[in-house]
């Protein structure tokens, strides 16, 4: 895992133009993405167990900064029941799509320690704006980013045929997620 | 005895659903039916106090002499056994589907919108000990609600002693 990401993290750098902004490490072993769907009303938690990040944050400049992320579809977990059946065509179609992305286009300070990044959310080949909270907090040399953001399961077409019923399973899903990232200069 | 028939016919559809479901395939139709057992659960719950509670403060008659006197020894003791054992279990097989449920990671959400507290943490190891808890509970019930039966129709067939005349049924 560590060694994916640290490649990973080498390509992306290698990638991103050089600027005066540096490239942030992801903790990988102490981040978390989660989700929870709503089940007849039942909430129902699931995560992802590999995404990787790529970060390159400035508080002082955020219009260079820029946040990306890659989610390894075929790694959400949910119960053994569901395991089974969340790659197939009508979820997540992993075979097809098996990685969801997400890349930043706008991050703005709302105030203090609280950001929104706007961008563009990428799964099952669909692609959607959202506007994510994030919330950061620094200690030692790290910095925790915490948030949670609704989004529309059936935009990006998970949960297909029967499982497209609301009544059932609801549209709107909750992502939640804790970054700890190193090497962001001090807010 | 209202309770008593009201209780019959939830027990019994509580068994035949839950036989049922647990064989469907990873559906909504499974899903939806899960949900309406535990929802029934719950009520069944509550039935289960009330009949309790009306246990404790109404003493049931006395089994008429007559028939008290034609029973052997063994088969007083079995009715006494037979019914304390299924008082016992209309509380411990709902709760520990309750409990089952909360373990699997599925809280209860009552009729999908009064969310019911978690008494057991979620846990994969506790839920597949609670699973065939819960099953073999219910399968105990069945058996003694089996034997209940049987236990009434030789009274009413064999004894010919008229005591479901008790119970609403047939003329005394």
């Amino acid at each position: 895992m560590k060694s994916v990401l640290l490649a990973l993290t080498l390509a992306a750098s290698a990638a991103l133009p050089l600027t005066a902004t540096a490239q942030q490490q992801v903790l990988a072993n102490q981040s978390e993405l989660r989700f929870v769907s709503r089940q007849m009303g039942v909430p129902v938690e699931g995560r992802f167990e590999r995404f990787s990040a790529q970060v390159r944050f400035d508080p002082a400049k955020l219009d260079d900064s820029r946040i990306a992320f890659t989610v390894d579809t075929g790694s959400a977990r949910i119960n053994r029941d569901a395991d089974a059946e969340l790659p197939k065509p009508i979820w997540f179609n992993v075979a097809q799509f098996p990685q969801a992305t997400f890349e930043s286009s706008r991050i703005r300070r709302v105030e203090g320690n609280r950001f929104e990044v706007a961008g563009k959310l990428s799964i099952k080949g669909l692609s959607s704006d959202v506007v994510v909270p994030v919330t950061l907090a620094q200690s030692g040399g790290t910095t925790t980013a915490t948030g949670s953001f609704p989004i529309k399961r059936l935009s990006f077409r998970i949960g297909e045929k029967e499982w497209a019923d609301t009544s059932m399973v609801a549209d709107e899903v909750q992502v939640r997620f804790k970054i700890d990232l190193t090497g962001v200069p001090a807010l | 005895m209202a309770l008593h028939w009201l209780q019959a016919v939830a027990l019994v559809g509580m068994f035949a659903v839950g036989l049922y479901m647990v064989d469907l395939p990873f559906s909504p139709q499974r899903l939806q039916l899960f949900n309406w057992h535990k929802w029934a659960g719950v009520l069944v719950l509550t039935l289960s106090f009330a009949r309790l509670l009306w246990r404790l403060t109404h003493r049931p008659p006395a089994l008429p002499a007559a028939v008290e006197a034609g029973m052997p020894g063994w088969q007083r003791l079995a009715h006494q056994a037979t019914h304390m054992v299924l008082y016992v279990l209309f509380f411990a097989v709902p709760l520990l589907g309750w409990a089952y449920s909360s373990a699997a990671g599925f809280p209860i959400v009552l009729f999908g919108v009064l969310p019911l507290p978690d008494f057991v943490p979620v846990s994969e190891g506790l839920a597949d000990a609670l699973k065939p808890l819960h099953k073999f509970g219910a399968y105990a019930m069945a058996a003694l609600v089996v034997l209940h039966v049987a236990g009434a129709l030789k009274h009413q067939f064999i004894d010919r002693d008229r005591l479901l005349a008790r119970m609403g049924l047939g003329r005394a």
